[in-house]
């Protein structure tokens, strides 16, 4: 219970820090949302009208915590940009990020586990060498760059889709998934050729424990020992690294999503920088941090479920 | 049942919605036209046509809105909503007559209190602002007749049928209440849907007064990613895109052909003529002297683009004199011109450009190695739009720029207007008594030999005092699919969606 409170605790101290460092750097940025939207026609007396339209002119910490006020109530707020509620704008886009980060995150899990014990287990063969170097490779390319890389090969060279060609979800969702699976694969790859590294020598250095040796000689086989004994012990680790990547997955889909035209909150959170739209920005922050302060929850949860030693702390 | 098989079953059923949903929404058939068209940005300040403010929103709106007059093809002002106007002796009013039979994409017909509703609330005469700078010379908007509306002006004014053109200035329902949501006009398209930052689909509006559209439905589809452009026009995602640039346009597959007109604007290095050096004009001179605009038509456009001397376009042909030639590229001379003005070893200054406008960047870059031959140092500082436009256009905050400026309207005026020294949009803070007062001849004289000779000394003004470092009206790409035909190039910044067609139909 108490763990709970104090993860609790610390859920409403980040969104809150990372709100108010948002505004503040609103604050310092040149330009504002009224010469954003009245562009090279602004005439000082109309900036200032729209800016009182816009609430601008109210002292930093009364708009601040008035946003918070709202935000806390589930009112975001209308956007300037749009002139439409910023949740119902936010509501119809959270689909489309939600489900290329899950799908990046399952790809990462599923490249990454197999390769990993596959490579560990024959470490001598040559597979496992190729395997190891183009991990490392891949590692290095950024998934900005990958981007380019998948629409070409994938697209441009092979047809396998077709880029630019997003379909949204509530009009056909076979096409939206697999729309969806080229950039979840750019996204993907150098964070799975990093956990599959980690795995590999996670489960190469518990090889070497005592407990194994001690487990040979009880007479298991190798495949038991693997899987029943330093497998759970060395799992630890990448689920961590997992936790970590899930959040980084969150942050590379926003970049991915330029290179692959998906309308997504990466789009939405540039433009709305762009036109200093501080509504929508910060909505599309708070709800970010809240999902990365949630997978760190569920990290903490698997671990209690995967390590006795934790339980009961 | 097992456990595994329980969780087997789940995900059977689970599965069942999502290969319906492929199964039942495949492909619409082709019975109906429709064309994907690609847009840079999304219409981010307003669908209010009067409260529009970017280029790129007007030129998408123009095909939902129009006002009493509109422009055509070769830059005509010809009649829409108002099927014809005549103008009092004195120049004071100007009387429309209302055209029968205009409707309104919500299927109501155009009265005249919907006119005055419209004309009122963008002269600020309802107690708003001031909304489309031009018609703030209205006096008063008065229902003469059921299909006749007055418009009385302040002082007279031969540009006021131009600014009435403007699609900012559009006839809109007064019965409704959120313009800016829900988009209500007279125009060949209307609008159905948007998803921020992805898309707007418009529809044929099959109550239009004129001719009616070909193609019945058109996406827009927002691509605000330079890399992603030619991806998606090969792709097939996207039918056609405008304003490309010569090295996208390389890109293209066989499916596209490839059409080349002018964007109608002046792309210059703007000089703040307020701050040292540029306070002198020698100085100007001599950077004048120095860029070679031939070379960077070379470097940057593959020679395509219309060099320009002063601020006019050649489309305005009326009132365009070639000044080109003002300054030849002469080295030596700018050399000895900067001695004159005390800066025999050259300066430092900075280029603000901003950095979402890459043949802005390209030039400036061009630029900056041409003026190192003179000694002249020049630093190019990219910025996003938002604070070239706070910094460099509000603020004048800045020594240089490389931008290109068109006209807000269909007038000559519009581009000259701004170099008034106390012009609120004088961003380059151009100052020459000889200049206002040429200028404030425009509004006395009558005649229009006498106002287009005006017209061409104040370009000529601008030359000879090398306001800015004058480079090109640049050349405009539009790539459409082998599928259409029918582009269609205005003077102006719209896109004129009606025009198009399917090839054959």
């Amino acid at each position: 219970m108490k763990a709970v409170l104090k993860k609790l605790l610390t859920f409403i101290i980040t969104v809150l820090l990372v709100t108010l460092f948002v505004f503040v750097a609103f604050e310092m940025i040149p330009g504002d949302a009224a010469t954003a939207r009245l562009g090279i026609n602004a005439t000082p007396e109309a900036l200032e009208k729209m800016r009182e339209e816009m609430g601008l002119t109210r002292p930093f910490f009364v708009r601040y915590f008035s946003w918070l006020g709202s935000f806390f109530f589930g009112d975001m707020g209308v956007s300037y940009s749009y002139g439409v509620s910023v949740r119902s704008m936010l509501a119809s886009k959270l689909p489309i990020t939600l489900t290329l980060t899950l799908m990046a995150f399952i790809m990462v899990v599923v490249l990454s586990i197999p390769i990993g014990l596959y490579s560990s287990k024959y470490e001598d063969r040559v597979f496992a060498k190729v395997i190891d170097v183009s991990g490392q490779l891949v590692m290095s390319i950024p998934p900005f760059f990958l981007g380019i890389l998948v629409t070409y090969v994938f697209g441009m060279l092979l047809h396998m889709f077709t880029p630019g060609g997003f379909v949204s979800y509530d009009i056909n969702f076979g096409k939206f998934i697999s729309y969806l699976i080229f950039p979840a694969l750019a996204i993907a790859v150098p964070k799975a050729a990093m956990s599959t590294k980690l795995l590999k020598t996670s489960i190469l250095s518990e090889r070497r424990l005592d407990y194994v040796r001690t487990a040979y000689s009880r007479g298991n086989s190798t495949m038991d020992v693997l899987y029943k004994h330093v497998l759970k012990n060395a799992v630890i680790p990448v689920i961590t690294f997992l936790g970590m990547t899930l959040a980084d997955i969150v942050a590379g889909s926003l970049v991915i999503e330029q290179v692959f035209s998906i309308p997504g909150y990466g789009r939405l959170l540039i433009s709305s920088i762009a036109n200093r739209d501080y509504p929508v920005v910060q909505a599309i922050i708070a709800i970010i941090a809240m999902i990365v302060i949630f997978i760190n929850l569920l990290v903490d949860v698997t671990y209690q479920v995967l390590d006795p030693r934790l339980r009961g702390n | 049942m097992s456990k595994r098989r329980i969780l087997a079953l789940v995900l059977c059923v689970a599965l069942i919605p999502a290969v319906a949903l492929t199964a039942c929404s495949g492909d619409k058939s082709d019975a109906s036209s429709k064309i994907v068209i690609g847009i840079p940005q999304d219409l981010e300040d307003s669908l209010d046509p009067h409260e529009a403010t970017a280029a790129g929103t007007r030129e998408v709106l123009f095909n939902v809105y129009e006002g009493l007059l509109k422009p055509d093809p070769t830059g005509d002002i010809v009649p829409a909503v108002a099927s014809d106007y005549s103008v009092s002796v004195d120049g004071f009013t100007y009387s429309f007559i209302l055209r029968d039979g205009v409707k309104f994409h919500d299927g109501t017909n155009v009265e005249a209190e919907d006119v005055k509703y419209s004309i009122e609330k963008c002269a600020g005469l309802t107690g708003g602002q001031v909304l489309i700078a031009g018609l703030s010379n209205i006096e008063s908007v008065e229902i003469a007749d059921k299909n006749l509306i007055d418009i009385t002006l302040k002082e007279p004014d031969m540009d006021f049928p131009a600014y009435i053109a403007n699609t900012n200035a559009a006839i809109i329902p007064r019965s409704n209440s959120k313009p800016a949501t829900n988009p209500i006009g007279t125009g060949p398209y209307m609008y159905v849907s948007r998803s921020p930052q992805d898309n707007i689909v418009l529809k044929k509006f099959d109550g239009y007064w004129g001719t009616p559209a070909n193609i019945e439905d058109v996406t827009l589809k927002i691509i605000p990613n330079a890399d992603s452009i030619v991806m998606n026009l090969n792709g097939g995602a996207v039918d056609m895109f405008a304003r490309l640039t010569v090295t996208q346009t390389q890109q293209l597959n066989d499916n596209f052909e490839v059409l080349e007109g002018e964007m109608n604007l002046v792309q210059a290095l703007y000089l703040n003529n307020a701050v040292k050096p540029f306070d002198n004009v020698d100085v100007r001179r001599a950077l004048s002297y120095a860029v070679d605009v031939d070379n960077i038509l070379e470097l940057t456009s593959e020679k395509k683009g219309f060099p320009v001397g002063s601020s006019m376009f050649p489309a305005f042909s009326k009132y365009y004199i070639d000044l080109s030639d003002s300054y030849p590229t002469d080295i030596e001379k700018a050399k000895e011109l900067l001695a004159s003005a005390g800066y025999p070893d050259g300066f430092s200054f900075s280029i603000t450009v901003p950095s979402n406008y890459q043949p802005h960047v390209e030039a400036a870059q061009v630029i900056s190695e041409q003026l190192k031959k003179i000694g002249v140092n020049a630093n190019i500082k990219l910025v996003e739009w938002n604070t070239w436009l706070s910094d460099v256009y509000t603020a004048r905050n800045y020594e240089a720029t490389v931008i290109g400026v068109d006209a807000s309207s269909l007038t000559a005026t519009a581009m000259l207007d701004r170099f008034v020294s106390d012009a609120e949009n004088n961003f380059t803070n151009y100052s020459d008594p000889a200049y206002d007062e040429l200028f404030a001849k425009l509004y006395i004289t009558p005649g229009d030999e006498e106002r287009v000779e005006i017209y061409k000394e104040l370009q000529k003004n601008l030359a000879e005092n090398a306001a800015n470092v004058y480079i090109q009206d640049m050349a405009e790409f539009v790539a459409l699919s082998d599928k259409y035909e029918g582009y269609t190039f205005y003077p102006l910044y719209v896109q004129d969606f009606a025009k198009l067609k399917l090839k054959g139909q």
